[in-house]
């Protein structure tokens, strides 16, 4: 097939949900493509010589390779091609920002001078991933036998069960070392789990790839915070090898104004962990309860404040508003997200900010004034600065506020834990490439290190850590004990 | 799993259970809690604090009251059971004087209710510490004292207080607690129990300026810093009962902010009791806290 004829295919849109009914379900928005369209999208890659879409991924998977694959109808041969570099193919074939990675660099949506139209790198990704697990194949990979694991194998802590912790725990299992992953919640998958909704990302596919652990020979502990339940040092007295932290950015900003501990103002992890690790949609069955707001105001932009907005919908919201004080362009959500959300009705309301939370007699919220902002220069993050307009109050009638500004890195690793470095915003300091911290032995990665960043960035790290843990475990092997 | 390795019912609502929890048994001080699930696929996440612990035995004591839907569930649970979730020890250890730079001296602690569970922990280590400790221990009748004995053995005086008179003084807590700093010498004073009593112990030491610690108990999911759920406003500014807690200065705790934020469920927590009550998950008489 010639490159014109491949750019004459039509782009392959996904089938989806209907917005006025998926508002109120919790199933998922996206219903993904069928071996068709996937083969179809597959065969709109030019396969340019200079590979450009790799640049765009952090963990470099081979996209025209498993493109190549796909075209050719062999879906699971695409699947171990991106396994190679990629642990979470059904995670990140969903949430990665694709637009803003792979896809961004794709030359067909240059030629077309439009992004959305670039080869859906993620949806097949994604179409890879669930044909081969309704084939019946495990997360893990089929061709690793745990019993390789070496006899007396060095023992390897992974702490923490997000996307970074799952790939550290991998990789680290795959090279031969015993690994233990601890979590703190009573399930594992971190904000895979308690963030990020059933409806973006059903928990039965992260489900899948903690199963996938397992099947490497990883064992999952629950219930275990780090620093309280043992210290790192007393993990390292009893045994094990190495470390590797990443806890993620688990400490919610605030927004710093009056009223926000008043009676219905969340934040947006509080929020979203009742309504997904705690199921509190599913009222029939479960015993968390949930706030039932019925005008509802979000604060922030990205992807968090989206999940958000919607689940306040999908949990019966009448009104719900998205307030961010900056305008739709230096918006930091996915566009498919914005999309989303105001296709099922969510209000946008730009260049706007909250001033302070209005509560009744009884300290429930009862309203929100607001502030109008304008754009002004450049700050230091590039982007125009808000400014507000004096005098613009109004009130936004709410009884329900979720403030989604983003997280800190949480305290209590390096409150628990003397000599492990950190920088000023508590992230935990480690060696570029290595990764390992200021403790030797103890490595990290993730959030933790990066400050919030994205499930693909802190997969990245996982791997990098991994490869600095085996690296400095293989050079301590003759040492006896190691600490 | 953590099995539960025995089990007592201390009054009409209150139970006693000593769990299997090696690690924390052996990492817990005094002052901290866990959070406990009966179910993890449906339960709530339950913060209760730890009465005592045997790291000898791998096991800690717990004390809680049957009051809502999920505590209504880890009641039904008996000996040999096991609970499917237990997690800590969360929270920052007591301050204990004598033991934290501050001479020992003479510390009243006041438990309300079941408030008395966690306080018998912190009575032993500051006891351990050298201090003389008086304890006042209230309760609206006398059925609903627990751990009497206990703390009998360990306190070097001992007043009850019940609101109808059937044991000890009749009255309420704060009445001994003025009589206590009025006389003079009292040091410090330790309050846990219903939020009510908390402040209003608080408002009782505050002409006296008797340095007061509290323990809070707010509604939380994780424990660990990451929902916020828990936040209250100690001296103007916001603080994580989980993390920076669940001890504060009670006489910078914005009281009534913190008792309304405990009211956010109140609606969806009388259905969902009223359910587990129906399904037969409770038959007796409701004691509220």
């Amino acid at each position: 097939m010639t490159a014109k004829e491949r750019m004459a295919i039509e782009p392959q849109k996904m089938p989806e949900q209907d917005p006025a009914v998926r508002a109120h379900n919790m199933r998922e928005v996206a219903l993904g493509y069928t071996p068709e369209q996937a083969q179809r999208e597959a065969t709109r890659c030019l396969n340019c010589p200079t590979k450009p879409c790799m640049q765009g991924c952090p963990v470099s998977v081979n996209i025209p390779g498993f493109l190549a694959q796909a075209t050719a109808g062999d879906f699971k041969g695409a699947l171990a091609t991106i396994r190679e570099s990629s642990l979470l193919p059904a995670v990140c074939g969903r949430v990665c920002p694709q637009e803003k990675q792979c896809q961004n660099f794709c030359t067909l949506g240059k030629l077309f001078k439009d992004p959305e139209k670039a080869v859906a790198i993620g949806r097949i990704e994604r179409f890879c991933a669930d044909f081969s697990a309704q084939a019946g194949q495990v997360g893990g990979d089929e061709a690793f036998n745990p019993s390789s694991t070496r006899p007396h194998a060095k023992r390897v802590a992974v702490v923490g069960s997000g996307p970074a912790s799952i790939t550290c725990a991998a990789d680290c299992a795959r090279a031969g070392f015993k690994v233990t992953m601890f979590e703190a919640f009573h399930k594992p998958g971190g904000v895979l789990v308690y963030g990020i909704p059933e409806f973006r990302l059903p928990k039965a596919i992260v489900q899948r790839e903690i199963d996938g652990l397992k099947a490497l020979g990883v064992d999952v502990v629950t219930d275990f915070v780090v620093g309280r339940t043992l210290t790192l040092s007393d993990m390292l007295d009893d045994g094990y090898d190495a470390i590797f932290v990443g806890t993620g950015a688990g400490l919610p900003k605030f927004m710093g104004i009056e009223g926000e501990n008043l009676v219905g103002v969340f934040s947006a992890n509080e929020y979203l962990t009742r309504a997904n690790l705690m199921k509190a949609y599913d009222e029939d069955h479960v015993d968390t309860p949930f706030w039932h707001g019925r005008r509802v105001a979000v604060l922030g932009g990205g992807n968090v404040a989206m999940d958000a907005s919607r689940m306040a919908l999908r949990l019966g919201a009448e009104k719900v508003y998205l307030v961010y004080r900056r305008s739709e362009a230096e918006m930091p959500a996915r566009r498919e997200e914005m999309h989303h959300a105001r296709e099922e009705g969510v209000e946008f309301l730009m260049l706007q900010n909250a001033k302070r939370v209005l509560g009744d007699e009884q300290g429930r919220v009862k309203g929100l004034e607001c502030l109008t902002y304008e754009l002004g220069e450049p700050d230091a993050s590039g982007r125009r600065s808000p400014v507000a307009v004096p005098g613009s109050e109004f009130t936004l009638d709410v009884d329900t506020v979720v403030v989604a500004v983003g997280n800190g890195a949480n305290p209590l690793v390096a409150a628990t834990t003397p000599g492990l470095d950190v920088d000023a915003k508590g992230h935990v300091l480690v060696d570029p490439v290595t990764r390992m911290t200021s403790i030797p032995g103890v490595f990290a990665g993730g959030d933790i290190v990066l400050g919030a960043a994205t499930v693909i960035l802190a997969m990245g790290e996982g791997r990098a850590a991994a490869k600095g843990m085996a690296d400095w475990l293989n050079r301590n092997a003759g040492e006896g004990e190691t600490k | 799993m953590h099995r539960i390795l025995e089990k007592r019912q201390l009054s009409a609502s209150v139970f006693r259970m000593e769990v299997e929890a090696p690690l924390i048994a052996r990492a817990r001080a005094a002052g901290q809690f866990v959070i406990v699930m009966a179910d993890v696929d449906a339960g709530e996440r339950i913060p209760l604090t730890i009465a005592d612990a045997d790291p000898g035995k791998g096991s800690i004591t717990l004390v809680f009251q049957a009051v809502g839907a999920s505590t209504m569930k880890l009641a039904k649970l008996e000996a040999g059971d096991a609970i499917a979730s237990v997690t800590g020890p969360l929270g920052r250890p007591t301050s204990i004087r004598g033991a934290n730079g501050e001479p020992a001296g003479h510390v009243v602690c006041v438990g309300g209710g079941i408030g008395v569970a966690p306080l018998h922990p912190i009575v032993q280590a500051l006891k351990r510490a050298g201090n003389r400790v008086t304890l006042v221990m209230g309760a609206r009748t006398q059925d609903l004292f627990v751990m009497t004995d206990e703390m009998r053995a360990l306190a070097d005086e001992l007043v009850l207080v019940t609101d109808d008179g059937s044991s000890g003084r009749k009255g309420l807590v704060t009445d001994p607690l003025k009589e206590l700093c009025a006389a003079g010498g009292v040091d410090e004073v330790i309050a846990i129990g219903p939020p009510i009593m908390m402040k209003f112990c608080a408002l009782a030491t505050k002409p006296f300026g008797v340095k007061t610690t509290v323990s809070l108990n707010t509604i939380m999911i994780d424990g660990t810093g990451m929902c916020g759920g828990c936040r209250v406003t100690v001296g103007g500014q916001t603080k994580f009962v989980c993390v920076d807690g669940p001890e504060f200065d009670g006489h910078a705790v914005d009281w009534d902010q913190m008792m309304q934020r405990l009211s956010t469920f109140k609606v969806q927590e009388a259905l969902a009791r009223d359910h587990a009550c129906r399904i037969g998950l409770h038959g007796e008489s409701q004691a509220t806290r």
